[in-house]
């Protein structure tokens, strides 16, 4: 129940280049899965497809173990929040509500009960009356949800649905739709193309790119084994440090942005010799050297002070790279500081497909010292 | 101490100051703002104001043939009208008029805007065909349908032979010449109104209509939930201008049936200008024309009070 597969699943308009290809995907029942990518990169289309909105080119889009391609969007049991809300701006928030319902003919004790619980889970009790004019985007933000829980489909999309709000609101929804999702077992397809809410909401996301898949996965998977540089750079503030590098194994050193030089571990097997490849190195992972393991010495750039931490951009060769230090660190522009930069720490891509070779050993572990 | 005092007058001195400069900044900004309607001023007032005025003025005198005043017979001119069977008729067959064209128009519009609406291929070619008749003028539609009216030679007859019915004196019969013109406008109305229309059809949200998709809604239930309220504005837009135009035909009357026959078409722009220009009674059409104007006034205000209710404004 409430599972969507979808097999092979390609779009393309006018028979131009396409869209989406080759999609192959399956969500579970009561996941909370994530669409994350840049605009453009098909993923509002691809939910479209789910809904019924758009027409599926080629591939099988199956719900509940029935194919679905040509069924219209109402046969589908699914419910749906639009970026912009879609409102009814005519409607009062109660007309809103129960305009699904009563062009399903339901019941109209069963629709006043339902409203009536709906209403009081979304806070809206005291709104019904209102236009959705009179309504702050918070307020037409909850009244949007409310149309899609009173619809009681056990399959709801989203289509970036907090992008309207400012940052504040949007880290309270965040958390809103999470317990909602969570408290109803609603299985939840939710497009957005801001990765902080992709990582903090998705139990599973996928990251697409020009309509191709780039990675499937938990958001943490995604932020230490990233498949690609695309997923590498795309997943994580600040973006991961990324540089070219050769391992040059006679001198038994790693050679990145002819700048940095590292000491390799003779048995490091599964890296390509003599060859670029391109590192990549999380902002955490770069760390304040001490008197004892201070390998490098690095010209700060820019300092931002945040308070429970410290971000400072260096210039390595021609990328800028940025290391986020824990606490508050008296360092200004110009000045040369030791850091630690370790062999463990990076990842290691293909310069020519951006495949990952190898992600970081010590990823994890670090992680919680730090924390 | 004398800094003291040097304080305490330049502070009055000051304030006084900003009250006169303030006065003059709002002085030269209302000329500015009238330099800029002056333009439009002299415009609405040389065609406009003062014939109204002069219209007012006319009503209450009689005048010779070249328009200029005689005697003044105060009310008069009024009572005079509202004891003429002819005007009577006039202001009933205008009536009829707009009860006939003004519905029918906007339903008709109504439905090929939904249709012009629909994303089809060619629908560019449908837009460009309902919207024709816009381009045409009233003399040409005029004739145009003075053809088709012709008792022998024109299409509707032919028609009504072909499947065995006697032929209709459209224009030349009493019962059917208004319900000639009126179809005769309604065709020529309908593409300013579909045009209007399908521009409020297509500014309607698409999200809204792919929500109620997804809610389940079938075509009548978007149709009537969502198209006609959000249309609604346009909708009243469309209402007022083609009551108003109705009030005001004149072109398609004097090439059809220059207000005949036995007057069944002889609405009152027409007869004001028959008034004035045939029986050089000037006075008397200044009169009708003040008429005209207070009925025009009131249905629309009658309009924006009532109907106005019922429109959603976004």
């Amino acid at each position: 129940m409430g599972q969507i597969d979808l097999i092979n699943i390609s779009k393309s308009y006018d028979k131009q280049k396409s869209v989406l290809d080759e999609i192959n995907l399956s969500i579970e029942e009561g996941e909370f899965f994530v669409l994350v990518g840049p605009s453009g990169s098909g993923k509002s289309t691809l939910l479209r497809m789910i809904a019924g909105l758009e027409d599926i080119t080629s591939g099988t889009l199956k719900i509940n173990d029935k194919v679905v391609n040509h069924m219209p969007p109402k046969d589908r049991n699914l419910s749906m929040v639009f970026q912009n809300y879609a409102l009814y701006p005519h409607l009062s928030v109660e007309q809103n509500i129960l305009f699904g319902l009563n062009a399903k003919k339901i019941d109209k004790q069963e629709q006043q009960k339902r409203l009536t619980e709906t209403a009081a889970t979304m806070g809206l009790t005291e709104l019904l009356k209102r236009k959705p004019r009179e309504l702050s985007g918070g307020q037409r933000q909850r009244v949007a949800l409310a149309r899609s829980v009173v619809s009681e489909a056990p399959l709801c999309l989203m289509d970036e649905p907090l992008s309207n709000l400012d940052a504040k609101l949007r880290a309270h929804m965040r958390i809103e739709i999470r317990r909602l999702q969570k408290r109803l077992g609603l299985t939840m397809v939710y497009v957005t193309h801001d990765q902080v809410e992709a990582m903090t909401m998705g139990d599973r996301i996928m990251v697409l790119n020009d309509g191709k898949i780039q990675q499937v996965g938990k958001p943490i998977t995604l932020y230490n084994e990233p498949a690609n540089l695309f997923v590498a750079s795309f997943i994580g503030t600040p973006k991961m440090n990324l540089g070219k590098a050769v391992l040059n194994e006679e001198q038994g050193q790693l050679l990145i942005e002819d700048m940095l030089n590292l000491k390799v571990n003779p048995n490091v097997d599964d890296i390509p010799r003599n060859e670029n490849v391109t590192i990549g190195i999380r902002a955490e992972h770069i760390f304040p050297g001490t008197d004892e393991n201070t390998t490098h010495h690095l010209e700060v750039v820019n300092v931002e002070q945040l308070g429970n931490e410290t971000s400072i951009a260096f210039d390595i060769g021609s990328e800028l790279w940025t290391a986020k230090w824990p606490g508050q660190w008296d360092i200004t522009v110009g000045d040369v500081v030791p850091v630690k930069i370790d062999m463990d720490n990076l990842c290691f891509f293909h310069s020519d497909t951006g495949d990952l070779i190898k992600s970081a050993k010590a990823g994890k572990k670090q992680e919680v010292v730090l924390i | 101490m004398s800094v003291n005092n040097v304080a305490i007058q330049e502070t009055p001195m000051t304030q006084i100051d900003f009250e006169k400069v303030k006065k003059k900044q709002r002085t030269i900004s209302f000329f500015k703002g009238m330099l800029f309607l002056l333009p439009s001023i002299i415009l609405f007032s040389v065609f406009l104001f003062y014939p109204l005025v002069r219209t007012i003025y006319l009503s209450f005198f009689l005048t010779n043939a070249a328009g200029e005043t005689t005697v003044f017979i105060g009310w008069q001119n009024y009572v005079n009208l509202f004891t003429s069977p002819i005007f009577l008729q006039s202001i009933k067959s205008t009536f009829l008029f707009v009860l006939y064209t003004v519905p029918i128009t906007i339903i008709i519009s109504l439905f090929l805007a939904m249709i012009a609406n629909e994303k089809l291929k060619g629908i560019g070619f449908f837009r460009t065909v309902y919207s024709s008749t816009m381009g045409i003028s009233v003399a040409a539609a005029s004739v145009f349908w003075l053809y088709l009216f012709h008792p022998s030679i024109g299409l509707l007859n032919m028609v009504l032979k072909a499947i065995g019915a006697d032929g209709i004196g459209w224009l030349t019969d009493p019962n059917w010449a208004l319900f000639a013109v009126s179809i005769t406008t309604i065709w020529m109305n309908l593409g300013f109104t579909f045009l209007i229309l399908l521009g409020g059809l297509q500014s309607i949200d698409s999200y809204l209509y792919e929500s109620a998709d997804i809610d389940g809604a079938g075509y009548f239930y978007k149709v009537r939930r969502i198209t006609i309220p959000m249309l609604s504005p346009t909708l009243f837009f469309v209402v007022t201008v083609t009551i108003i135009n109705a009030f005001q035909t004149f072109g398609q009357i004097d090439i059809l049936t220059q207000g005949g026959p036995v007057n069944s078409t002889n609405l009152v722009v027409y007869s004001i200008y028959r008034e004035a220009f045939m029986n050089y009674k000037f006075g008397s059409a200044s009169a009708q024309a003040v008429l005209l104007f207070i009925i025009i006034l009131i249905m629309t205000f009658l309009q924006f009070k009532f109907g106005e209710r019922k429109v959603h404004y976004q």
